[in-house]
């Protein structure tokens, strides 16, 4: 049913912190792999070998630059399903293919019923959705959910592929619905915020921001600190140093 | 967004179709349509085949039309799924329509009633269609108050342009009343459209690069690395962009050809008598829906689409990416 | 699911691969392993797709066209071995010298290196010469270990990381989770880098230098320190050769030797006795400055004295160095305190007792958290040795070399300097083994390999006046000098994995023109004969007569051992191995089986039994029962017979199922007192000499100071037996500093640079490995293509547009490219991803494909030689291709959008199917799985979702695929 079930308390998702991502596509590609064998298979790819190589990747990494001169920043950003509470791509599903799971909220495609009408990906305010044409159907990112509930891997490894193989540490999955998981305590701390909040979707994915840089730590005049002018290598002479 | 011709022309040919079949019950339900079987049949015939053409066309860009049946499952939330089950509903009474025509005559209260329910479907029908589009956030010129209203006016102005053609061709004189409502409704909507081209033109983004990535703070975002070397199915799907000055002679072209071009044919087509009459109204018709059909091509083209903004686009660039149509 | 070693890039991490059915269903990284504990970056992650290539080649080939068509037919193994032991047999009976082996990114090279040594040619190396020899050399005279992945900065505890233009293609992974221990730390992380990519996108500063200034930047922060005098003196006194008497005898042979008494023990001056003793006494007062009266009447100065002195300069202060480095003297001076504030205001004391060399018991261990790192940025300079000794100097003013907080050694280093062991290579005689292996580190002169006419006994003069110290020999100069038979005729060029037709050659036109080029006076080839090892079909394929196809990294066994680059960590040593994971559905041979048959047919000793017949099966046969010397093998792990010896052991035949079920690795930890100050650390030394790390437990002096660098400049001023030619004596003077120098690099100093404005870098992309991953069907849809970078404001300036077309005009020629503007990089500067640009045919990529027809490799501006000329384009030190140091103009381009230079398209060898448009990898049971109703509220979880139970047959933990086929109930359901 695409009509959002009443909000569970349980929202897991993803915490993505742009100060320590550094641009690896690790996430990416090991979400690839992982999926094109899972839930989601196959991800087709396009002229694999030939000009214009495209496929279908759940997640996807850009590069920006913010500001201007040398204080400008260079920020790497991960992109995929934000598994938002009020998920249009949901809602303006005709049959029933795009739906939300009252009991964690991660936002699902039947890939089963799915008739290829595309309307989910318009509706997504951040592309978070891409079209097998080869396959005929939608397909998103399902924070793993072959992997999370699969009860045949240690607990510590039941986390989407992207989260167990950043080399950064800078994803984190976890439960934002409970205030005092790590996760939504991460976000407490570091100021973690919703993309494009104007659009209402209400994000369960959270962004944590670039750190400011630490100040200088000390002025620069009081670096010249003890250097008599023109100091020389007499001033060690008589330092008494012991072998 | 990409202007799929299935998707364009589904649009464009149920409003006519949709439209005829409105016109058609609320005029025969105010006895103002010829009487004879022959035509009222015809008529609410070639009216259902539009749309149904349109429906089948809709399918076409489905990554599983055999599956099309489960679009109307889900009524209660989804447009789309919504305009399925009406043009579906549609047919009951629309076929009840001709039936009744054929059988008891236009003139009944069977007939009456059965009309007016057809003109009710088929607007509803068009109605669900356009909020499909204006229920999208993500895309400004879609999600705008003027876009239910765009379409419910083209219908019924393209739908009234056929209807014309089409009593004309069985008798001249009872075409000059649907010919005047065309005209009305030309000038309707191309007025709403005009309304709604310059409201669109002058409306910001609904979103930045800024607050799309959350940096604003850091200062202006520029994309440096698209996430892969070449386009993907988000740019192909909704990075479509046309240039301004490509836009804009678009635009004189659809207000010419579908608007002030049928009813600069509709008028003598209503003054002249017999044969002129007929050919005249039939060019209107045809103008129409060729104007209208550009009309909805840039409909499509002109939508810009914030999935655009990951990917460094800002609505400006459109024009450096003019060519790619 | 099987454990082995990623082979992605040269980081070496632990995988864990899930088959199904016979095929890869999934590769994660091993959370037990201690390189990546459990993450895998983006090109480990697609290996799948580098297995099951296109690309890969599928049986041996003979050439039947011209060198450079790719016109091949299939042969048999045995007639391709019997062709290679025709050829190789001829020449060992002869003159061994004319087989050249030479090696790329080849992880087995105390194998592969000793394998040429047993056959008894001097010519073998792989690619460090262009890659990292200076951060080698400069490292191990220095500290006795190096940057680069063999040592780390000390994650848990560093305050404040500098770091040096460090490429992603090695030791990544480990740097990543470094970094991100820093940041949940909050230290401080600064990066010293032209490019603002990668590493330098995140760091709190980043100081966008201008490319080959590093090494001035650093000597003016030592400038600073010691103008404030903030530096360890008692640090300096105690574990460097600060104290170190240095003869002032100018013009003499003994000038700026170290002043030593009968043993040849350095001395220093003792201020309590007031006489020159053992600078290691325990407990003495070594006087650190001031001019030293010998008895003898030599003069002398402590080399601290020579450094001070030389540093204070005014030369070095930051308002006179900063235009050249394009960094604010207020920069300079605030990242020179903020390092002093750190390493001593900021000080740590760790809980833990030790024992130093001198016997003397310290209670707890002072750390100095700054550290440092470089790698490529440094190294790919013609200053690089320098500016690597400039770091290491710094290093040690700071205290900060294997303290808590600052850089640590990983095993198995520290090594004593001067390091060993000597090159080996003169006498070369016919169907005798060399008595020892060809690279290693001269000390001096009489080390250099020259023969008695003073030509070069190497063909790529490693070890001549060229490049005295070319520790990992001259990869570079390889081509040109077979083809030019100079210093004399090779017969065949036996190459693995090293792309020498392509990316791995600065200037590769004309390395494809030399190995294809023939002598007009007999039509013959001018290098007779080319053997190429590669599991993939890359540009040199081409250019070979006899190609030997090698596995992919997960058809092997192999091993990453303590005699070659090791995995060890500042925790202890460790090594690992390969196993098969799959069987090859190919015709193909991994490369060192190949080298141990092809060793049993030359009767190679060490290759055989006494009656003649193979003494190795394969290469696992030999990882497991070879030893280098008594007790010592490939590998350190579960020895003896009984397995329970650590690093020195008799051979066991079971140790490779041992690593096998400990994940593919050993590791061994040092007891916590043995830590840190490895150098001078009784417990650890000890421990080291135990396990065969090291042959003495004595102190380890860190070498402010090189002598081995004077030894060389005496000789260019004339003194001992053996002495460069007039010609070269300048520049080795100039450039044998015993103290670090910084001089701008050589192409900068060429007359003709005014016409080349810019400095032209590549930088490695994290999704990409050098040239190998082009034919990864996912790897290449993040790079496709590569554009060059250029500042925003220059740009303007040139009236060049973002996605315009330029030329990139050089020295040594041209190339078309497509121009992407940016903000975060230095604006003298450009730069260009690396090897994403293939040439048309390789790799199995169709002809229209992006890397072919819009990519452009740089290497193609570059030279290996200097103009006017056979003066090499390399570090004078260690002949470290200098390809950094280019220099470009850029104009605007019209024409098509589509690069230059392109050469012909390559024809695909027979066995070589094309490749697929669509690909659909997918590996589970099908139908895939799917939801039931696809209902979120309403319908019960459990037909919702597949959540991944496979049959128990196929539990991971029991060795097999996790993936979610299964159909039973989800834990959340009712």
């Amino acid at each position: 049913m695409t009509s959002i079930p009443t909000p569970g308390a349980k929202k897991l998702g993803l915490v993505i912190d742009l100060d320590t991502c550094v641009g690896c596509h690790a996430c990416a590609v090991n979400c690839k792999e992982w999926n094109t064998s899972g839930h989601s298979a196959p991800l087709t790819d396009f002229s694999a070998y030939q000009d214009h190589p495209d496929g279908v990747w759940l997640n996807r990494v850009h590069t920006y630059e913010a500001g201007t001169g040398p204080d400008s920043r260079t920020v790497h950003f991960p992109r995929s399903c934000l598994h938002c509470e009020d998920p249009p791509c949901v809602t303006v599903c005709p049959t029933g293919a795009s739906y939300k799971r009252a009991e964690d909220g991660i936002v699902l495609v039947n890939a089963e019923i799915c008739i290829g009408c595309k309307l989910c990906s318009w509706a997504c305010p951040y592309g978070a959705r891409e079209f097998d044409e080869d396959q005929g159907v939608m397909r998103k990112c399902t924070l793993c959910i072959d992997r999370i509930y699969n009860q045949n891997l240690p607990e510590q490894e039941r986390v989407p592929a992207c989260v167990a193989t950043c080399p950064a540490r800078a994803r984190h999955f976890g439960d934002l619905g409970d205030p005092t998981s790590a996760v939504s305590q991460l976000v407490a701390e570091r100021g973690g915020y919703d993309l494009m909040p104007e659009m209402d979707c209400k994000p369960v994915n959270k962004y944590l921001p670039p750190r400011r840089r630490p100040a200088p730590v000390t002025p620069v005049e009081t670096a010249r600190a003890g250097s008599a002018a023109g100091a020389s290598v007499l001033r060690w002479i008589d330092r008494v140093l012991s072998r | 967004m990409n202007p799929a011709f299935s998707v364009v022309l589904l649009t464009t040919a149920s409003g006519v179709g949709y439209g005829m079949l409105a016109w058609l019950g609320v005029l025969n339900a105010l006895r103002l349509l010829p009487s004879s079987p022959w035509f009222g049949v015809a008529a609410i015939v070639v009216a259902l085949a539009l749309s149904t053409v349109a429906l089948l066309a809709s399918t076409f860009h489905l990554g599983h039309p055999e599956r099309a049946w489960r679009s109307i499952s889900q009524w209660r939330t989804s447009w789309l799924s919504r305009e399925g089950v009406m043009a579906l509903l549609t047919y009951v009474p629309a076929l009840g329509f001709a039936a009744a025509w054929w059988f008891a005559g236009p003139g009944t209260g069977v007939a009456a009633v059965l009309g007016l329910l057809t003109a009710a479907c088929s607007l509803a029908t068009v109605a669900c269609q356009a909020m499909i589009y204006a229920t999208l956030r993500p895309i400004r010129q879609w999600h705008h108050r003027l876009v239910l209203p765009n379409f419910l006016l083209l219908a019924l102005f393209t739908g009234a342009v056929w209807l014309a053609a089409a009593v004309a061709l069985d008798d001249a004189g009872a075409a000059r009343l649907v010919a005047v409502i065309a005209v009305v409704f030309a000038v309707g909507a191309g007025v709403a459209k005009l309304a709604y081209w310059r409201q669109i033109d002058a409306a910001p983004p609904v979103a930045t690069i800024e607050s799309a990535t959350g940096l604003g703070a850091l200062g202006q975002v520029r994309m440096l690395e698209a996430p892969h070397t070449e386009e993907n199915y988000l740019l192909r799907e909704m990075g479509y962009a046309i240039a301004r000055k490509h836009a804009s002679r678009l635009r004189t072209v659809a207000l010419a050809t579908g608007f002030i071009a049928p009813v600069v044919l509709l008028l003598p087509g209503i003054a002249l008598a017999a044969l002129a009459g007929p050919v005249l109204l039939v060019l209107a018709a045809l103008a129409a829906i060729l104007g209208i059909y550009v009309e909805r091509w840039l409909f499509f083209a002109e939508a810009t689409h914030t999935v655009t903004l990951y990917y460094g686009r800002r609505e400006a660039q459109a024009v450096a990416r003019d060519g790619r149509a | 699911m099987k454990t082995t070693t990623c082979y992605m890039c040269a980081c070496r991490c632990g995988i864990r691969v899930y088959l199904k059915d016979g095929r890869i269903r999934y590769i994660e990284g091993n959370p037990d392993h201690p390189v990546n504990h459990g993450v895998l970056c983006g090109k480990g992650s697609a290996g799948i797709m580098n297995h099951y290539s296109p690309a890969r080649l599928t049986k041996p080939l003979l050439r039947t066209g011209e060198r450079g068509a790719g016109d091949f037919k299939e042969i048999e193994w045995d007639e391709a071995l019997a062709l290679a032991t025709k050829w190789l047999g001829d020449i060992r009976a002869s003159e061994p010298r004319k087989l050249a082996l030479f090696t790329g990114r080849d992880q087995s090279q105390s194998f592969t290196g000793w394998w040429a040594k047993q056959f008894g040619t001097p010519n073998f190396a792989a690619h460090g010469g262009f890659c990292s020899v200076n951060m080698a050399a400069g490292g191990l005279y220095s500290v006795g270990g190096s940057f680069w992945e063999f040592g780390d900065p000390d994650w848990e505890r560093t305050k404040y990381l500098l770091m040096f233009g460090v490429a992603e293609d090695h030791d990544s992974n480990p740097i990543k989770l470094g970094i991100a221990k820093l940041k949940a730390r909050g230290a401080k992380f600064v990066s010293v880098n032209p490019v603002k990519t990668g590493y330098s996108a995140v760091a709190d500063e980043w100081v966008g230098i201008r490319p080959g200034t590093d090494g001035l930047f650093v000597l003016s922060l030592v400038h600073e320190l010691l103008q404030a005098d903030r530096i360890d003196l008692d640090f300096l006194a105690r574990y460097t050769n600060a104290a170190w008497l240095v003869v002032q005898n100018p013009g003499g042979a003994d000038d700026g030797l170290f002043v030593r008494d009968a043993g040849g023990k350095p001395l220093a001056w003792d201020r309590a006795s007031s006489t020159a003793i053992d600078a290691a006494t325990p407990g003495m007062q070594p006087q650190i400055a001031g001019h030293i009266s010998l008895r003898d009447g030599r003069r002398a100065l402590p080399v601290f004295h020579l450094l001070a002195e030389r540093y204070l300069d005014g030369r070095y202060a930051p308002e006179v160095v900063a235009d050249t480095c394009g960094i604010p003297a207020a920069t300079i001076r605030r990242i020179a305190r903020e390092l002093a504030d750190v390493a001593f205001d900021q000080a740590i004391e760790l809980d833990q007792p030790w024992t130093d060399t001198s016997g003397r018991r310290h209670d707890k261990m002072l750390g100095r958290p700054v550290a440092m790192h470089a790698m490529r940025g440094i190294s790919a300079h013609s200053n690089g040795f320098h500016t690597c000794r400039a770091i290491h100097l710094l290093q040690m003013l700071l205290g900060a070399v294997d303290t808590p907080g600052s850089w640590r050694y990983k095993s198995p280093y520290p090594r004593p300097m001067p390091p060993g062991p000597q090159p080996v290579g003169k006498g070369a005689k016919p169907d005798t083994m060399l008595p020892g292996m060809a690279l290693g580190y001269p000390r001096g002169p009489e080390d250099l390999l020259l023969e008695p006419d003073g030509s070069a006994v190497r063909i790529d003069k490693a070890f001549t006046w060229d490049a005295p110290m070319s520790a990992h020999g001259l990869m570079h100069t390889l081509i040109a000098n077979a083809h030019a038979g100079d210093p004399y005729k090779i017969d065949t060029l036996f190459m693995y994995m090293a792309n020498m037709a392509w990316n791995s050659s600065m200037n590769p036109g004309e390395a494809a023109r030399q190995m294809a080029d023939k002598d007009p006076a007999t039509g013959a080839y001018r290098i007779p004969h080319i053997i190429y090892s590669d599991a993939f079909y890359s540009e040199t394929v081409a250019y070979a007569d006899l190609v030997l196809p090698d596995t992919t990294y997960l058809e092997r066994w192999d091993c990453i051992s303590l005699l070659d680059r090791p995995i060890g960590s500042p925790e202890g040593p460790a090594d690992s191995i390969r196993q098969p994971v799959l069987p090859p559905d190919r015709d193909v041979r991994p490369f060192q089986d190949v080298l141990i048959a092809l060793g049993a047919r030359l009767q190679l000793p060490g290759f055989v039994k006494d009656d003649g017949s193979p003494l190795y099966r394969d290469y696992a046969e030999y990882i497991a029962r070879h030893e280098r010397r008594p007790g010592v093998g490939p590998l350190a792990g579960w020895r003896g017979a009984d397995g329970t010896a650590e690093g020195v052991g008799a051979s066991n035949p079971d140790q490779l199922q041992r690593y096998v079920a400990n994940g593919c690795f050993w590791s061994y930890h040092h007891a916590p007192e043995a830590l840190y100050y490895k150098h001078a650390n009784a417990a650890y030394l000890a421990d080291a000499k135990r396990l065969g790390l090291i042959d003495s437990t004595a102190q380890i002096v860190l070498q402010l100071y090189a002598e081995p660098l004077q030894k060389f400049r005496l000789a260019a001023e004339g003194h001992g037996p053996n002495q460069p030619p007039d010609a070269q004596r300048e520049r080795i003077r100039k450039h044998f500093d015993p103290l670090p120098i910084w001089y701008p690099p050589f192409e900068q100093a060429l007359p003709e640079q005014a016409a080349y404005p810019l400095h032209a870098v590549t930088q490695r992309p994290m999704a990409m490995y050098h040239a190998w991953h082009s034919q990864n069907a996912w790897l290449r849809q993040i790079y496709s293509y590569n554009r060059l970078y250029m500042h925003r404001g220059t740009a303007a300036a040139l009236g060049i547009q973002d996605d315009g077309w330029v030329w990139v005009i050089g020295r040594n020629g041209r190339l078309k490219c497509q121009i992407r503007l940016m903000e975060g990089v230095n604006p003298d500067t450009v730069w260009t991803w690396n090897a994403i640009g293939k040439r048309r045919g390789a790799w199995n990529l169709s002809d229209d494909a992006p890397e072919s027809e819009r990519g452009f490799l740089l290497n193609h501006v570059i030279s290996e030689f200097l103009a006017g000329g056979r003066v090499l384009n390399a570090d004078p030190v260690t002949g470290q291709a200098a390809w950094y140091d280019l220099r470009v103009r850029v104009e605007k381009a019209d024409g098509p959008a589509e690069t230059m230079p392109r050469p012909a398209a390559l024809h695909h060898p027979p066995g070589m199917q094309p490749a697929p448009r669509k690909l659909h990898y997918a590996v589970q049971s099908s139908p895939p799985p799917l939801e039931g109703g696809g209902r979120g509220e309403g319908s019960p979880p459990a037909r919702t979702v597949p959540v991944g139970t496979p049959p128990p047959n196929l539990d991971p933990l029991r060795g097999s695929s996790p993936q979610g086929e299964g159909e039973t109930a989800s834990p959340t359901a009712p």
